[in-house]
Order: structure tokens, then C-alpha cells, then sequence
């Protein structure tokens, strides 16, 4: 791993280098990222998910193997692009990381509040700007499985369910969640992706309701962030987007997080899973 | 809700979005309110209230990219009516300061120090001097803004307005308004306003 911090270093310091032309530099992040796709960290995580969906685990002393993630118990292949979906015995539409909840409490008897801590990798608050590599190498249960869940549906069509009332619900919540325009800054979803072709600093921001973009977003996420040197997963992405925004904090694993999951899901619908994936 | 939703699946066989199975607006507003209040929690100066809108905000996130003109010509009217100029009359600043205000991305995120001035996050967004490559385009470019101008007292006072309220010039802008919500400070818009207009700032080069 320190290997990779030092390169997510040289990345972060090549750029002032490339700052004389955009578009190079542009170029040499994507040249970056092939280079590294060989070799993404991610597959780190995702051996460590793999061995922690079997291991005996909490109170109980039981491994996830009989976990639910929507296509039968223990069945893993091609469940993460089937989600978020509705859950019979919950009632709830969960996406993986609510549904990782959900079968941590009731197979290995963790009370919900153990099994939704330490969600994200480092410490939990991410991107604090003064220190990027601050808290890295604290590793989260939850960022594990999630990477090699992910991986099990690499290659997959995005396909989230939608004939449920509840997921269609979750859907227009999400629609409506995504507009929502709110805080000191007036900001919302859409004001960062609600237009073609725009940037924020150096960095592209897909429009969420451009299927081409949201298939290439949506199908991006886990993904290993080099600047962070962390694996990062859609529920980080919801939650870092909203503290940018200028909101108060989204809980991890909360209704309103999982609507927009599912709203983007939906838009990234016929995109394939290119996860977890290499990022910036 | 369930006779409902059946009689409507039966008469359009397969699901598209937008298809009378779609649950009614109000009650998608409501999930919306409950969710809201349940899955959001106050952590340092972001708090909970910060998701009561105010009614620009409630009005532009209903009309989402299409807002009608009676409505656009309420909120640029009624947001006209706060704009507030700073006593001394003096707009313009120093742009060394503003220089730096316009670089900085800090500012009411629950990690930041609500004791330390906020940025503006202007080069998030922005192209504005020529010396920083490391520009957003979710708005306009600004190089030259002066140069194309001047510094006339009226473009001085309508880029300090802008900054302060940019909803009072154009409704549902994505520009926060920066004066109006208390995100900078009345001396921090002069310092940009010198940015944007001083004929020795960068920008004007």
C-alpha cells in the first residue's frame, strides 16, 4: 500500500508540471490511469471482502455466506447491479451497503450501530483539506466487502429493479432529492450535474440525467481514489458530495441515501460495471 | 395506493418512467420531507436547518431548468430588494486579496473552521486571471471582465451586486449568493470586485 501512496503523491505533484496545457494534462491522467490498470489497489481490497464474507463473525460467531443481496441467500454473482431493489423481510429498498447492514445484524447479531460503523476506509471523514492522506490504512469491513461484492458483477449490465412500488418511490424520492436545491450555497445534485461538458477546477462532472455519463459514473463506483489512496464506494460518494454541498451530514446507510442510489442507478440503466475501478 | 397501482399496471403492460404507475407528486413530496428529516444530522456549523429552503430555493428546485417567466421576474424583483452596498461607498478592494479569496474552496462544510473566512470557490466554477490553468466552467469566463467593461461606478456596483446576490440578476443562477447568505464578508466582495475590475489585476492584463 505505501507504494501506492507514494504514487498517488507523484500523481498530485505532476500536475502542477502539466498545468501549462490542459488538455496534456487531461491526457496524462488518463494515460495515468491505464498505466495503474493493470495493478489497481483495488484488488487489495477485494481479496480481504472476499475472506471477510466467509469469516465467522460477531455475537453469533457466523459468516455472511447466507447474506441476501437480493438474488437468494449467498448468491453474490451479478447481485450489485441488481441493487438498490426492494427486500421483503425489511420492507425497505436497500442498496448493498444498507443490505450489508441488514445481514450483519441478523446473521452475526452486531447491533446496527456496530455494523454502520467505520463505513468508509482512513477515518471516516474523508478529504479533510488540509491533509489528504490523514487517517489512510484504517481499514473498513464494509469498504472490503463492498470491493469484492462489486467485483463479482464486473462486466454485468446495470439493472436495478423497478416494478415494486417502493423502488419506483425510491426513484421519484431520488429525482426529487436531486433537484433539491438547499444550504448557504444554494447548491443541489443538479447544480454540479445538470449540464453537459462542465468542470469543476480540472475535473469533468458528468450530467446525471445523460445516460452516457451516468452509465460511465454510475459504472465507475467502488473505485480506488489515488489522491486519497483509499477504495471509495457509492454511499462515500453520496456522503461527499452532500458535505460539499454545503448540507448537513448524510447518514451513512439512510433512506435519502439510498433514493439517489437508486435514482442514478436507474439513470445508468444498460451501462456495464467497470468496478471497482481507478480513479484520480 | 395497491387497487391503484393495480388497475394501472394493467393498462400499460410494461413499466417506462413516466407511466401512470408513478406514485402521485405529493406523495413522493412527502417520502421526500420524511426522508429528509431522518437520514440528515447536524455536524459542526452544518446543521439541520440548513435544508429549510428559503423560497428562491424551494421555487428553483421546482422548476428545475425551466422556470417561467413570471417566477424568474418575482425571485430577480424581490432579491433586487437585498442588496445592501457597504456604508464607505468604497466597492473596490484590493485584488491581491481578492486573488486569494477567488482561490479558496473553504467555507460552511461541517470540516471547515467556521472561525477562519470563507473562500469564494470562484476558480471552481471560473476562468479568471490567465495564470491559473486549474479553472472550472460550470460559469462564464471572467478573464478580461473589466477590460470589456471598465470600472465605471455602475459596473462597479453591479459586480458587487452580482457577488452579493447573484438570484437578483438572474433567477436560479448557480452562483451562491454570497453576500446575501452571509458566506463572505462585505470587505471580501470589494477585494473581488478589485479582482474583476482594477485595470492592474491580472484579469485586465
Amino acid at each position: 500500500m505505501r507504494m501506492h501512496r507514494v504514487l498517488a503523491g507523484v500523481m498530485t505533484a505532476m500536475l502542477p508540471c502539466f498545468a501549462p496545457a490542459q488538455q496534456d494534462t487531461q491526457k496524462e491522467i488518463e494515460r495515468y490511469r491505464q498505466l495503474l490498470q493493470d495493478g489497481n489497489p483495488a484488488e487489495l481490497y477485494e481479496a480481504r471482502g472476499e475472506e471477510l464474507w466467509k469469516t465467522k463473525r460477531g455475537p453469533k460467531n457466523a459468516s455472511l455466506e447466507q447474506c441476501d443481496l437480493g438474488l437468494g441467500p449467498g448468491v453474490v454473482k451479478g447481485a450489485y447491479v441488481r441493487l438498490p431493489r426492494h427486500f421483503t423481510d425489511t420492507d425497505r429498498v436497500q442498496d448493498l451497503e444498507s443490505r450489508l447492514v441488514t445481514c450483519m445484524v441478523t446473521l452475526q447479531g452486531f447491533t446496527p450501530e456496530e455494523a454502520r460503523r467505520n463505513p468508509f476506509s482512513g477515518t471516516g471523514t474523508p478529504m479533510i483539506t488540509t491533509n489528504p492522506y490523514s487517517g489512510v490504512g484504517q481499514r473498513s469491513v464494509m469498504t472490503d466487502l463492498v470491493a469484492w461484492i462489486a467485483s463479482e458483477s464486473r462486466g454485468m449490465k446495470v439493472a436495478p429493479p423497478m416494478s415494486h412500488p417502493k423502488e419506483r418511490l425510491a426513484y421519484q424520492a431520488g429525482e426529487k432529492l436531486f433537484y433539491y436545491r438547499a444550504g448557504p450555497y444554494d447548491f443541489g445534485c443538479v447544480t454540479c450535474h445538470g449540464e453537459e461538458g462542465k468542470r469543476i477546477r480540472l475535473q469533468n462532472l458528468p450530467k446525471m440525467t445523460n445516460a452516457k455519463d451516468a452509465q460511465r459514473a454510475f459504472g465507475t463506483w467502488p473505485g480506488y481514489r489515488v489522491s486519497e489512496g483509499e477504495l471509495r464506494s457509492m454511499q462515500w460518494r453520496m456522503w461527499e458530495c452532500i458535505r460539499q454541498m454545503r448540507f448537513p451530514e448524510l447518514e451513512f446507510a439512510s433512506d435519502a441515501s439510498i433514493a439517489l442510489i437508486a435514482y442514478l442507478a436507474r439513470k445508468a440503466e444498460g451501462g456495464t460495471l467497470d468496478a471497482p475501478s481507478l480513479k484520480r | 395506493m395497491w387497487p391503484k397501482t393495480i388497475l394501472a399496471l394493467a393498462l400499460c403492460s410494461t413499466w417506462v418512467a413516466g407511466c401512470a404507475t408513478r406514485t402521485s407528486d405529493s406523495e413522493a413530496d412527502r417520502a421526500v420531507a420524511e426522508m429528509m428529516k431522518a437520514s440528515f444530522k447536524t455536524r459542526g456549523q452544518a446543521s439541520v436547518d440548513r435544508l429549510k429552503q428559503d423560497e428562491v430555493q424551494a421555487l428553483c428546485s421546482k422548476h428545475a431548468g425551466e422556470l417561467p417567466k413570471d417566477a424568474s421576474d418575482a425571485i430577480e424583483k424581490a432579491q433586487q430588494a437585498t442588496l445592501r452596498y457597504p456604508g464607505s461607498g468604497k466597492l473596490m478592494g484590493d485584488w491581491r486579496q481578492g486573488e486569494r479569496i477567488a482561490q479558496s474552496g473553504a467555507g460552511k462544510q461541517f470540516t471547515d473552521d467556521p472561525t477562519r473566512p470563507a473562500g469564494g470557490s470562484c476558480y471552481n466554477c471560473h476562468q479568471i486571471s490567465k495564470q491559473e490553468l486549474s479553472f472550472g466552467t460550470i460559469g462564464p469566463s471572467l478573464y478580461q471582465f473589466g477590460k470589456l467593461r471598465g470600472s465605471s461606478e455602475a459596473i462597479q456596483k453591479y459586480t458587487y451586486g452580482k457577488i452579493y446576490n447573484s438570484e437578483a440578476f438572474s433567477a436560479c443562477s448557480n452562483m451562491p449568493r454570497f453576500g446575501h447568505n452571509g458566506v463572505l464578508t462585505e470587505e471580501q466582495i470589494t477585494h473581488l470586485v478589485a479582482l474583476l475590475l482594477d485595470p492592474e489585476s491580472p484579469v485586465n492584463k
